[in-house]
């Protein structure tokens, strides 16, 4: 299997990073940059991951299956992820779920027909002081009404890139 | 060592290595404290939380899986907040698990059910539904049963770390946690049902055990696995006179609780339908069945009437008979066929080894010294695939002592992986590389060599040379391949070596002269397959065959008698590190005998009983202890444990024949023609890829 220059660039500089018989260590970021360009954790990248870190493809399989951010098989064009955890809880995260179910009309991990959206109702992901918190894609965007995820949705769909979006707070990372 | 801590466990002040886990440490003073996930030898995991104590001064209940001893420590495993604490974990781990245990195969001798009956957890307050996940069967040998599984994970830790395999891995996390086989939908390893032993509950169930019986029902058998030479115990549970399972889970014998596929699951030629139960006579070229006594009668009229007129016998002995039959068969032969040509498939090369090393002791390796080992070297040999359980020692020597692993092999093996380095040579110059370890080997305090057949004659002289030139303790290893080879080999089924290394002053014919004489009058083949590769140029000879099945041999057979294998009778083999063991009959098959009783009602109807001696195994080893060196052990301790014999401590003056070794190359899932019967290692889909797991990996990639 081969890769990006940029990505096996990426790749070399993880690995080296780490003792020669340690390379299992560089195995999550390798896993996240490689979704990244190839669009979810497919059965060659198991492969392939797992021979150039020293590991078999089942311990691969076993972070896989363990990060919900690594995905099976490949998510939309806009990864929409809403946190229903405590703090998002408490300020209308349940209610910002079921709008963004309502709206797109996909439930938990599902795809629309036309991959243009997937929804993921995810756990914490540290943004409790602005809850509540959703992240489309690598974005965050914080303390966000349902009606802001209307317009935010709305927008997406209709081609606008994210930054050109003025109605919801945008977080860079 | 450092000092030993002294702490106290439930009053009693005990005293501990510093580092001891406070698991271990009051399981050594008689104190048990419940566990699932630790497991004694494997990673600690510390998952199940079923070892809570209480140590004072701590604020919060401890877990003693992970709690190393310390001075003036005080713990309490019996308090009632910890016996709360285990009931509460109980609960917790029955949140999912079913309370099916009637019809669980575990029922009976299930860990947590044992638990679940001492804390009283019975009833749960959770009204959640319980996670169901459909069971799936993962190979021939292996269902899983999801929702039983309490997330231990101690098979998959048996499977890394114990196999080398890591066929299992855990997905998914928290309470949806599922254990999963490295093929999607099922599993390529080495099938060696370690994971299905060492759950605590029935959620990895084996194929062939499953609602067969209640374990209660069964009856005990330990005796010793009769395929390849390794001698591990495996513990036969027997119900109606048929074997239900094999397994060693009192850790008895020198293999603890490890077996392979073989050991565990390939009993099963036993009662396979093909198996002779009864004598036949070629008659117009046909084999009938007829009664033993006529069998017997026809094959002592013939003996007799060729030893009158002083014709050629060629007696081929067998790799898989006990020392008693092999010792009374070449008595038999020897003095009352008054014949020499007696042989069996040689597999290693024993009788080098032990020239060579003339003149010392303490030089052959025990099972344990592959343990004990902090150095190996492996020449010549697949080590996880033909030696299955030696392999397994060095990977936990590995772990618990930090071995270091030379290999000089023809191929790569598993053992690649973790050796320190790994030289490839082709099969027969493996020596060759000697001098490239020689500085790496000299660091080490002690060393262990095993070899395969590969390496023989010459090539063991030099490896003696090599070894010693090392100016450290080097012990050795003749790797052969079946269970009694190495008895074979003792007890004198060789042309030119009585028992006990003896050279003969007449030395007979090897098996392939025999085999190659176009005028033999008599070829009597024990539990052996000599004709599947080579054809036999006398066309007049008398052929008797004993055996289990109808194998190319016997089917050119004038008379066959059906013989019993090693679960059916007693006596004692011995296994490649020359550990000498005792069989143990577990079961009775219609119509065959033992070959000793078959070889003694013979000579009976020759009228040589009285010169032979009784056929009863017991007296037989008397015998032996008296005349073959190194086997003076007496038979309540071999039934004990594993005995070590010594062999000849000096030369033994035989003309080098070791051109006649030749290995088996068995793998996991043959096991000649023992193999070629047993539903179970036939079934595995591994057994196609011929196997080097290297191999397979390749063909999945």
């Amino acid at each position: 299997m081969t890769f990006s220059p940029a990505l096996e660039a990426r790749f070399e500089k993880f690995l080296a990073k780490y003792p020669a018989d340690r390379k299992r260590s560089a195995l999550i970021p390798m896993l996240i940059y490689a979704q990244d360009e190839v669009g979810s954790i497919t059965d060659e990248l198991i492969q392939e991951l797992a021979r150039r870190t020293g590991t078999t493809p089942m311990q691969v399989t076993e972070v896989v299956g363990f990060y919900s951010m690594l995905q099976r098989k490949p998510m939309g064009k806009y990864h929409v992820q809403i946190c229903t955890n405590i703090s998002c809880l408490l300020r209308g995260g349940d209610e910002l779920w079921e709008q963004a179910c309502k709206k797109t009309g996909l439930g938990h991990k599902q795809v629309a027909a036309d991959g243009s959206f997937s929804l993921e109702e995810v756990e914490c992901m540290g943004a409790c002081s602005w809850a509540p918190a959703m992240q489309v894609n690598y974005d965050f965007y914080h303390g966000v009404t349902p009606k802001q995820l209307d317009v935010l949705l709305d927008s997406l769909a209709a081609g606008k890139k994210p930054e050109e979006i003025a109605e919801v707070k945008k977080v860079s990372c | 060592m450092a000092d030993p801590v002294t702490m106290t466990i439930n009053g009693r002040e005990i005293q501990a290595a510093p580092g001891t886990l406070v698991i271990e440490a009051a399981r050594k003073n008689g104190i048990e404290i419940p566990s699932f996930c630790y497991y004694e030898g494997y990673s600690l995991q510390a998952a199940c939380r079923m070892c809570l104590v209480e140590v004072e001064k701590a604020p919060k209940l401890m877990v003693a899986c992970t709690l190393p001893v310390a001075p003036g420590m005080v713990v309490h495993t019996e308090s009632q907040k910890v016996k709360d604490a285990r009931k509460y974990t109980l609960e917790f781990l029955l949140t999912n698990h079913p309370l099916d245990c009637p019809v669980c195969d575990k029922g009976g001798e299930c860990e947590l059910q044992d638990m679940v009956f001492r804390y009283g957890a019975g009833e749960s307050r959770f009204t959640e539904e319980k996670l169901h996940v459909q069971e799936q069967q993962w190979s021939p040998v292996v269902f899983y049963d999801g929702p039983r599984c309490i997330l231990c994970f101690r098979c998959v830790r048996a499977c890394n770390e114990g196999m080398g395999v890591g066929a299992l891995g855990v997905v998914n996390r928290g309470s949806v946690s599922l254990i999963a086989p490295n093929h999607g939908d099922h599993l390529e390893c080495d099938e060696c049902g370690q994971c299905i032993d060492i759950c605590p509950v029935g959620a990895l169930t084996s194929g062939t055990y499953r609602y067969q019986t209640r374990p209660w029902e069964m009856e005990h058998t330990g005796t010793i696995c009769t395929h390849c030479s390794n001698g591990c115990k495996t513990t036969l549970g027997v119900r109606n006179d048929k074997i239900i399972r094999g397994n060693n889970r009192d850790r008895s014998g020198i293999n603890g609780e490890f077996l392979c596929v073989k050991g565990r699951y390939a009993f099963d030629f036993y009662d396979h339908p093909e198996r002779l139960q009864s004598p036949m006579i070629r008659v117009n070229g046909k084999l009938e069945p007829v009664s033993w006594s006529k069998a017997l009668k026809h094959v002592a009229e013939k003996f007799s009437e060729i030893k009158a007129r002083n014709g050629k016998f060629g007696v081929i002995g067998s790799n898989h008979t006990t020392n008693e039959e092999n010792f009374y068969l070449q008595k038999f032969v020897r003095q009352g066929l008054g014949s020499n040509n007696i042989d069996h498939k040689r597999t290693g090369d024993v009788v080098t080894l032990i020239d060579a090393l003339s003149g010392t002791t303490g030089t052959l390796a025990t099972t344990a010294d592959l343990y004990e080992g902090k150095t190996f070297l492996i020449l010549g040999a697949d080590l996880a695939i033909e030696q299955p359980f030696l392999s397994f020692q060095i990977r936990a020597s590995m772990r618990h002592h930090a071995a270091k692993v030379f290999v000089v092999t023809s191929k790569e093996v598993r053992e690649d992986a973790y050796a320190k380095k790994s030289i490839r040579k082709a099969a027969g110059s493996e020596i060759e590389a000697l001098e490239e370890l020689r500085e790496a080997l000299a660091a080490e305090s002690d060393l262990v060599i095993v070899f395969g057949s590969s390496v023989k004659g010459e090539a063991v002289r030099k490896l003696v040379a090599f070894g010693e030139s090392l100016g450290k303790p080097v012990k050795y290893c003749a790797l052969v391949d079946y269970s009694n080879s190495r008895g074979a080999v003792d007890m004198g089924l060789m042309a030119e070596l009585h028992p006990g290394y003896h050279p003969s002053e007449t030395p007979g014919m090897t098996l392939p002269e025999m085999l190659a004489d176009e005028t033999l009058d008599a070829l009597w083949v024990i539990n052996e397959n000599p004709l599947e590769a080579a054809g036999l140029a006398s066309d007049k000879a008398f052929v008797v065959v004993q055996d289990l099945f109808l194998t190319e041999t016997a089917q050119r057979a004038d008379v066959v008698l059906p013989s019993a294998s090693a679960y059916e009778k007693n006596g004692t083999v011995t296994n490649v590190c020359g550990e000498i063991q005792r069989l143990q009959k577990a079961v009775t098959v219609m119509g065959t005998k033992p070959d000793l009783e078959i070889i003694g009602l013979i000579a009976k109807e020759m009228g040589l009983a009285p010169a032979m001696g009784p056929w009863v195994s017991e007296t037989v080893y008397g015998e032996i202890r008296r005349s073959v060196k190194g086997y003076d052990i007496a038979l309540p301790l071999v039934a004990m444990a594993a005995q070590q014999t010594a062999p000849v401590n000096g030369r033994v003056n035989v003309a080098d024949k070791s051109a006649l070794i030749q290995g088996a190359h068995e793998t996991l899932f043959t096991s000649g023609t023992l193999g070629r019967y047993s539903k179970v290692l036939n079934s595995v889909i591994e057994k196609r890829a011929g196997m080097s797991l290297a191999a397979q990996e390749e063909s999945h990639v």
